[in-house]
């Protein structure tokens, strides 16, 4: 019984850790963005506003929820859940830090470690397609419809790439497991670079920008383009019920920003020193301090981008990351080849 | 077999929607609720609607998600190759990339058929008939 | 071995758990008068079966079945309807003479009972154990690549004959913007 209590304490501390990583994410986005755009942005709630999201979702709890008269009740109110829940899952996967050893046990600063996490981690991201194409069809309204469609073709092309841009990164690690992904990462180029997956470069990039697709941020909020959708699927959403679909939006860039730290900047690695505590503090300092710099890099650019045409967004998934990583994929395979098992003929 | 890595998983799928459904059920009874039937019709910018939201969209987003299957299949190959890439040396990678250049002689062919067209103007079909603009007659 | 037997496992309890509702989700999806509701019990159905897959160590093959199924052919199915006109509420289309109903539901028993037959023919009461931890990934490659190599190169063709099928239904969209 003791395996199911030490897994119920670590989703709970993940479910904990979330919330409050949402809380202070939306706040964050807010003020960063409004000194981009020389505002103040919200400082009243709490100290420099720290608050205000909590403010806002509670007031977002007693604010009156509208069934829509053509909503399809048992769908309409199933959407959000179901937005939910990959998102919370993804993070399942995701290691903060290094194991701790305490007497003879080690602890993994990890929810669960999967063997073919990469794969959970695509089949998580498909399955939050469905929470938007079913908010947008259940609602019974044209704009979220509209919206959905659109969505759901964005979403699935850009997973497309998503997944492709992962296959170098499996070649090069020789693995599927997120822990070891991370593990191999550890050594160092010719000692003082580290030895990242970054060095994939292509990869990176292709997973960067599509990560910006799949969590539909800004340039490719396409989805709830305001000008032309009113707000997307969730148009017809009020009240917490929307408040759910904002929660899982801001989980999901947390998880996508995380992610791509697992999956290239090293994950936890970075400079240890000092006593035991500090060696397993500064692994979680590192790995939050890279995942706060990926997270800048999506507000900085929902700051200063504009928004794509549909046409162009969708001609550059296909014509441009797509090729680009089957492309790459090749290149990668050869030089491994290469690599490992020297030239073909000898 | 070892199930205990999914324990957590369903641990957090079940406290996901728990926390959930109490959140809108306790949103549902604390929220005032007084429906009007203008609040209940389907926002449409103060619209009246007139009709059934069901619209026809182009059938291009059908193709899309034909595509993201095969893409889909290719990346699960690929995935189950990556792992195990040491075990197969030459012959693996020749394979492999005998699959991959099939699957973008695929796109090859989608993207020359205009399949990944979306911006309709620029369309190849749709240039050859509307491009040559017959001269504006002058009226006598 | 009697029932009574059998229910004293509780990994048959777990296989109870998971099988009712996958073969309640299947029926519903042939009886559901209304297209989305039915493509969302296929869902539950092929989530089912995919639980079942990882409940027998079969772990990439459970995911691939949530991957490629659940998010890339139902989704396909998903925006088929979508982009047609999705009736909200129930399709008279889908209400069928029992004339129609009765033919079908002998065929669907008809393979149930051969599928059945082969696998107690096959296998009868003998008791394949569970291997020991989930099958590694690497290994089905391996299997990929070492016997199974033909057929995986031959679908990659099956899968650009899937595409050009959709390049000719894509066409026909096209004239009709040409003004």
């Amino acid at each position: 019984m003791d395996g199911f209590w030490l897994a119920a304490l670590k989703v709970l501390i993940a479910f904990a850790l979330l919330f409050n990583i949402v809380l202070v994410l939306v706040w964050v986005e807010r003020r960063l963005v409004a000194r981009m755009q020389n505002r103040i942005g919200p400082n009243r709630a709490g100290p420099a506003g720290m608050l205000q999201t909590l403010a806002d979702g509670l007031k977002l709890m007693f604010k009156e929820s509208i069934d829509p008269r053509r909503a399809q009740l048992g769908i309409y109110l199933a959407a959000p859940v179901l937005a939910l829940i990959p998102a919370l899952l993804i993070f399942l996967i995701i290691p903060i830090g290094a194991p701790i050893t305490i007497g003879d046990t080690t602890y993994d600063l990890q929810v669960t470690d999967l063997n073919i996490a990469v794969l959970y981690f695509l089949a998580m991201s498909s399955i939050a397609v469905y929470a938007i194409v079913l908010a947008g069809w259940s609602s019974g309204s044209k704009y979220p419809l509209l919206g959905s469609v659109r969505a759901a073709a964005q979403m699935i092309s850009y997973e497309a790439a998503l997944g492709l841009a992962l296959v170098p990164v499996i070649l090069y690690n020789r693995t599927t497991s997120l822990a070891e992904i991370v593990a191999a990462q550890g050594g160092t180029f010719f000692g003082i670079f580290p030895a990242w997956n970054i060095v994939l470069i292509p990869s990176f990039i292709v997973f960067l920008i599509a990560g910006f697709a799949e969590t539909n941020r800004a340039p490719f909020d396409l989805v709830e383009a305001e000008q032309e959708l009113v707000g997307g699927y969730h148009t017809e959403y009020s009240g917490f019920r929307f408040a759910l679909f904002f929660l899982a939006e801001y989980i999901n860039l947390f998880n996508i920003s995380a992610l791509t730290v697992v999956f290239f900047l090293g994950g936890w690695h970075g400079p240890v020193f000092g006593p035991t505590f500090l060696q397993y503090l500064l692994p979680i300092f590192w790995f939050l301090l890279k995942t706060a710099a990926v997270i800048f890099v999506f507000i900085w650019a929902r700051a200063s981008l504009p928004r794509m045409r549909y046409d162009q967004l969708m001609e550059f998934g296909w014509k441009r990351l797509i090729p680009l990583s089957l492309v790459w994929i090749m290149v990668v395979m050869v030089a491994v080849g290469l690599r490992r098992f020297g030239l073909p003929w000898s | 077999m070892d199930l205990s890595a999914y324990l957590s998983i369903a641990l957090m799928a079940m406290l996901g929607t728990g926390f959930a459904v109490v959140a809108l059920w306790a949103s549902k009874r604390l929220a005032p609720n007084n429906p009007t039937p203008e609040k209940l019709a389907p926002y449409e910018s103060g619209i009246v609607p007139l009709q059934e939201p069901a619209e026809r969209f182009p059938v291009k987003f059908y193709l899309v998600a034909m595509m993201f299957v095969i893409f889909d299949v290719e990346i699960v190959f690929l995935f189950a190759w990556a792992v195990a890439m040491d075990d197969f040396g030459w012959a693996g990678i020749a394979a492999v990339g005998l699959f991959m250049l099939l699957l973008l002689e695929t796109l090859g062919y989608v993207w020359k058929r205009g399949a990944l067209d979306w911006n309709v103007a620029q369309r190849a079909r749709y240039r050859v008939v509307v491009a040559p603009e017959p001269p504006v007659e002058e009226v006598a | 071995m009697t029932i009574g037997d059998w229910l004293t496992e509780s990994a048959n309890w777990a296989f109870l758990f998971l099988a009712i509702p996958t073969f309640v989700a299947s029926v519903m999806v042939v009886s559901s008068r209304n297209v989305v509701r039915a493509v969302l019990y296929l869902v539950i159905a092929l989530g089912g079966s995919a639980a079942l897959f990882l409940m027998l160590g079969a772990e990439f093959v459970g995911w691939t079945v949530v991957l490629v199924y659940i998010g890339a052919v139902i989704i396909l199915f998903l925006i088929g309807i979508m982009i047609t006109r999705a009736p909200l509420t129930k399709s008279v289309d889908l209400s069928h003479p029992i004339s129609a109903k009765a033919p079908a539901a002998l065929l669907s028993v008809l393979l149930f009972g051969v599928v059945a037959w082969a696998v107690v023919e096959s296998f009868g009461l003998e008791t394949i154990p569970l291997p020991e931890e989930a099958t590694r990934t690497g290994e089905i490659g391996l299997s990929i690549f070492t016997s199974w190599v033909i057929p995986f190169e031959v679908v990659s063709f099956v899968l650009l004959a899937a595409l050009i099928g959709g390049i000719v239904l894509a066409r026909k969209d096209e004239p009709a913007e040409v003004p």
